[in-house]
């Protein structure tokens, strides 16, 4: 005979939460695998220009950066609206960078030294005079290989 | 006494708490995307006290772009934009009609493509005014690494019928002896503008 079930009072049952870690482990690794650690804290704001041809850096730890922009807003006060440089964590002059080179590649390896890379990121309204003199003072220091970055400009 | 007692299990409540904990610590500490951009090699330097060798280039030879304070270019002495420079690049590395205004082309045999008449000597020569905009000069830089790049599928589909860049090592050097890329960077001239 059919059973008729007698009406009781039901709870919702607790929501499991024991996959919960095993979720965010999945991101967490996730997040490790994509992203790269922050090379420095910016002090000049840089949007890098478009390029559909820009290619992928392929080693970072032979990469020195040189940053060029405008300071950040709360900086502005005490360095002024001009185009700036940066260089590791703090402002720099153009005559700077020629030693900055000398001492990032006397801090590698040996055999990995005539690699290095110096990667210009700059903003795209920073005027070209600037980065002229960047590059002369890199070519000075003999450091040849540039790179332009470049936002990687998807389509036509 | 001698009584079985049971490990009780670990408490892991707290675990999604120190995964979070975690994942926030990496999500604030690192950036995403990697960086790209275009490589460019630098002339060496020249050492001090020493007037810069005349190079002779042949005029024809020579492929001169100019861009000015105010973004404009001047391809060979005439303004067109940037949209036109490509085909107009690659128009001039290629010489298909072997004209004269256009650079020398010379056979030379390439390894795993034979015979090939290249115009070797061809030189682009990007020069820039000081208050040119970084934005504008990429787009140049940039369109003429795209004149290269389309050359370089084009030949690579007609002599091995892949892309350029699903060939082998061996196979791309091949192709970059057919079309090296010639970009020189000439120190800038304060033309054009007034300063």
């Amino acid at each position: 005979m059919a059973q008729i079930r007698k009406k009781e009072d039901r709870e919702t049952p607790a929501l499991a939460t024991s996959s919960l870690p095993d979720i965010i482990f999945m991101f967490l690794f996730f997040f490790m695998a994509v992203t790269t650690m922050k090379e420095v804290t910016f002090k000049v704001r840089v949007s890098p220009p478009m390029a559909s041809e820009a290619e992928k850096l392929e080693n970072k730890s032979l990469t020195r950066y040189i940053y060029v922009g405008k300071p950040m807003e709360d900086l502005k006060k005490t360095f002024g609206s001009e185009t700036r440089i940066q260089l590791g964590d703090a402002f720099a002059d153009v005559s700077e960078l020629q030693q900055f080179i000398i001492n990032e590649r006397s801090a590698m390896k040996e055999e990995d030294q005539p690699l290095l890379t110096v990667s210009i990121k700059a903003d795209k309204d920073t005027k070209m005079g600037i980065v002229n003199d960047i590059k002369k003072e890199l070519r000075n220091a003999s450091a040849l290989k540039i790179i332009y970055a470049a936002a990687k400009k998807t389509g036509s | 006494m001698g009584k079985k007692r049971k490990t009780s299990e670990i408490n892991s409540s707290s675990m999604a708490d120190i995964a979070f904990l975690l994942l926030i610590f990496f999500l604030v500490t690192t950036s995403m995307g990697s960086t790209t951009g275009l490589t460019r090699r630098l002339p060496p330097p020249l050492p001090p006290d020493q007037d810069i060798p005349p190079v002779d280039i042949n005029k024809r030879n020579l492929f001169v772009v100019k861009i000015n304070s105010q973004n404009q270019l001047l391809v060979q002495g005439t303004e067109i934009s940037v949209k036109e420079l490509r085909a107009k690049t690659k128009e001039f590395i290629r010489n298909d009609a072997n004209e004269l205004t256009l650079p020398v082309k010379s056979k030379v045999t390439i390894p795993l493509i034979g015979e090939m008449e290249i115009t070797k000597e061809h030189v682009i020569s990007l020069q820039n005014d000081v208050d040119t905009q970084y934005q504008a000069y990429i787009e140049v830089q940039n369109e003429l690494v795209a004149a290269y790049s389309e050359l370089r599928n084009e030949l690579s589909k007609s002599k091995f019928g892949k892309e350029y860049s699903e060939l082998d090592e061996a196979h791309q050097k091949a192709i970059q002896a057919a079309y090296p890329q010639k970009i020189s960077e000439a120190e800038p001239k304060n033309y054009g503008g007034v300063k």
